[in-house]
């Protein structure tokens, strides 16, 4: 199993090279380290959200709500910090980690707690969220001049020549890796979904691993809450629509498996850096912006029949089959 | 072992037993049944709404609200049958998009109302034919499959037209969204009450209706008694694909107008109406009656609030706190009487 995983990631980082050489022949400069680094400064937000869907994914259960969290938490910090300027920056930010953190608890606590379905309870609170985020704001945007310079300007200063969003990315990435490999949690997140009667047999308490991948999943994505309102300097209530799909998107491109157990943090950053080279290689090829979506529509299909064809040929088809129906249904 | 199989297998709402079977069923039973529950409901908020509002108990104003739920219904119906059969299609209001546009394109090249109704219908049957073979040919989890497939196709909308819109439709396409057949009963209404008619009588009396329910609940038993599982599969699919052309013609000949993002949102609300309908979301059961009730609730409940000059996104709220609760009440007062009776 490992092997093929290690196989499938180095086939992501091939691919994603192949791309980045064949876009560079359009485009001069395109591979140079300032725009690559400009490609994973952009895709952070993705990457540290596709870190939480994943370990939501790999206890055999999905977050829709992501991308609603990270509005209704964008709006709260961006008019926390409108209303009262003289908080300092860390305070907002332990407040939307913790916004974040207490939507993803009420999304794990109706999974584990009343055993509603996790795609039910997500499509459900997602459009909850997102009103939310309309009642709070009364549909007014937050516009940067409101914000303060510090608010909007901390995620752009440059360390060690990459600016901090990218280090929380690369940090948060760090944590994740060692979470999931190297604690307890990890391991019970992975035979959560891999085979939940041997985990329960194992003496794992599968409901409260998968209450507590959603909050995990719902921190980080108040955190990126933030990032997203201080980096594009607005907030408003359809900030990020959508953009829960592209999460999942990208955990299915980088070989996770949508049925759980299977896959790996690195697998979850490639695809997440597979869909933000597309998107920032597209205009500069010319493509129009607006074939994004149809071209991340065909991405996602294909990842899907890979993985399905990478997994029955590791000989585990009877398992994993019960188990993407059970997700599915 | 009770812990185990409570992990494994009922990890949900399952109210398998309620496999309808309404010959000699005692009339205590059906009192407590979903759908009369449901009924309740929208009995409750059909008087609430005329009290909360004098303009509301007017015939052409409640014809006006049937069009807040008969297009999503028309979906509910094969979205109920595909639940039960223990899959889901997320791709329908991505598929009213891309038949919308299709018909769109073809009403500039001047192409009459049939055609334009052919093309939206063979859209979404080609959509439906898509996700079904990706579904049951290559044997891939709907909800990934058709979660692609819905970025697929709107992305095709959206790449057609971009920002813009298409409208200039014939005269005569806007009797799908806009005639009446008879005094206040809308075209729309009555294709969604034969529609009803039409599912219930497939899903709850013939063979293939009882091959949808096995397949939910148990899909390897099902395959052993030589039931065509993956070919039931793809039909659900096909239809779920044909209905949404359907539910494609309707809106765009009421609205007279093609946007790419055309009913956004819809498949929300789609699977929101099946599960309140009483459908399990895990497969196996439900009933097309419960789908009724739950599109005149839903629509009610909309009506009721946009009389109140309620903005469409807090209303979006109710709906999610209602598939939430309706899903989470009946397994807390499951779990309640089971406590009493120990």
């Amino acid at each position: 199993m490992n092997r093929l995983l290690k196989h499938r990631e180095i086939l992501l980082v091939g691919i994603i090279a192949i791309m980045v050489a064949g876009f560079s022949t359009r485009a001069a400069g395109f591979a140079m380290p300032s725009n690559l680094a400009n490609i994973f400064n952009d895709t952070s937000i993705l990457i540290i959200l596709a870190l939480g869907q994943m370990t939501v994914i790999l206890t055999k259960s999905i977050d829709l709500s992501v991308a609603a969290n990270l509005a209704f938490t964008g709006m709260a910090v961006a008019m926390t910090d409108a209303a009262f300027p003289g908080l300092p920056l860390v305070l907002l930010v332990v407040m939307a980690i913790s916004i974040g953190a207490a939507l993803g608890a009420i999304n794990g606590y109706l999974v584990w707690a009343i055993q509603i379905p996790p795609i039910v309870v997500t499509l459900g609170t997602l459009t909850i969220y997102r009103g939310m985020a309309f009642v709070l704001s009364g549909g007014a945007w937050v516009n940067s001049h409101q914000m303060t310079p510090t608010f909007l300007n901390f995620p752009r200063l440059p360390v060690l020549g990459l600016p901090i969003l990218s280090w929380i990315a690369i940090v948060i990435l760090l944590l994740m890796w060692g979470l999931l490999t190297r604690t307890a949690f990890g391991r019970a997140a992975y035979a959560a979904g891999g085979n939940p009667t041997a985990a329960v047999y194992a003496g794992i308490d599968i409901g409260r691993t998968r209450f507590f991948a959603f909050v995990l999943s719902g921190a980080l994505a108040g955190l990126s809450g933030y990032l997203w309102v201080s980096r594009y300097a607005v907030a408003y209530v359809d900030v990020a629509a959508g953009f829960e799909l592209d999460t999942v998107a990208a955990c299915v491109i980088g070989g996770i498996s949508i049925a759980g157990g299977i896959g790996s943090v690195g697998g979850a950053l490639l695809g997440a850096l597979f869909l933000g080279v597309i998107k920032n290689a597209l205009p500069v090829i010319g493509i129009s912006p607006f074939a994004q979506m149809a071209i991340s529509g065909i991405v996602i299909v294909l990842a899907v029949v890979f993985n399905a064809r990478a997994e029955r040929r590791a000989g585990r088809i009877i398992l994993r089959d019960r188990g993407a129906k059970e997700v599915s249904a | 072992m009770s812990d185990l199989s409570a992990e494994t297998h009922t990890a949900g709402p399952r109210a398998r037993q309620t496999i309808p079977d309404r010959l000699g069923t005692p009339v205590s039973r059906m009192l407590g049944s979903w759908e009369v529950l449901l009924f309740g409901v929208a009995v409750v908020i059909f008087i609430a709404n005329s009290f909360a509002s004098p303009y509301f108990l007017n015939a052409w104003n409640l014809s006006d609200a049937t069009f807040n739920f008969t297009e999503k219904a028309m979906i509910a119906f094969a979205m109920a049958m595909l639940v039960i059969a223990g899959e889901i299609d997320l791709s329908v209001a991505a598929i009213i998009a891309l038949a919308s546009t299709a018909m769109g394109a073809a009403a500039q090249m001047g192409i009459g109302t049939a055609g334009l109704v052919g093309i939206g219908l063979s859209t979404g049957l080609l959509c439906g034919a898509i996700n079904g073979a990706l579904v049951s040919g290559l044997k891939l989890p709907s909800i990934v499959v058709t979660i692609g497939t819905m970025s697929l196709f709107r992305g095709i909308s959206y790449i057609v037209l971009g920002d813009k819109a298409y409208g200039n439709y014939p005269e005569d396409f806007a009797y799908f969204g806009q005639g009446y057949v008879v005094w206040a009963f809308s075209f729309e209404f009555v294709l969604f009450a034969v529609l009803a008619v039409i599912f219930g009588i497939v899903l709850h009396a013939t063979n293939f209706g009882r091959q949808i329910f096995v397949i939910g609940n148990n899909e390897f038993a099902a395959r052993f008694s030589g039931i065509p599982v993956e070919r039931v599969k793809f039909i659900l699919f096909l239809l779920t694909g044909l209905m949404s052309g359907i539910a494609a013609v309707c809106l765009t000949s009421r609205l007279g107008s093609t946007r790419p993002s055309i009913a956004q949102g819809w498949e929300l609300e789609a699977v929101t109406m099946v599960v309140l309908g009483g459908v399990s979301i895990l497969g196996g059961a439900g009933t097309i009656a419960g789908v009724v009730i739950a599109a005149f609730v839903m629509g009610l409940v909309t009506f009721g609030l946009g009389l109140l000059n309620v903005p469409g996104i807090v209303m979006s709220i109710f709906v999610g706190l209602l598939l939430i609760i309706t899903i989470a009440l009946p397994i807390i007062a499951r779990r309640i009487k089971y406590a009493s009776g120990k």
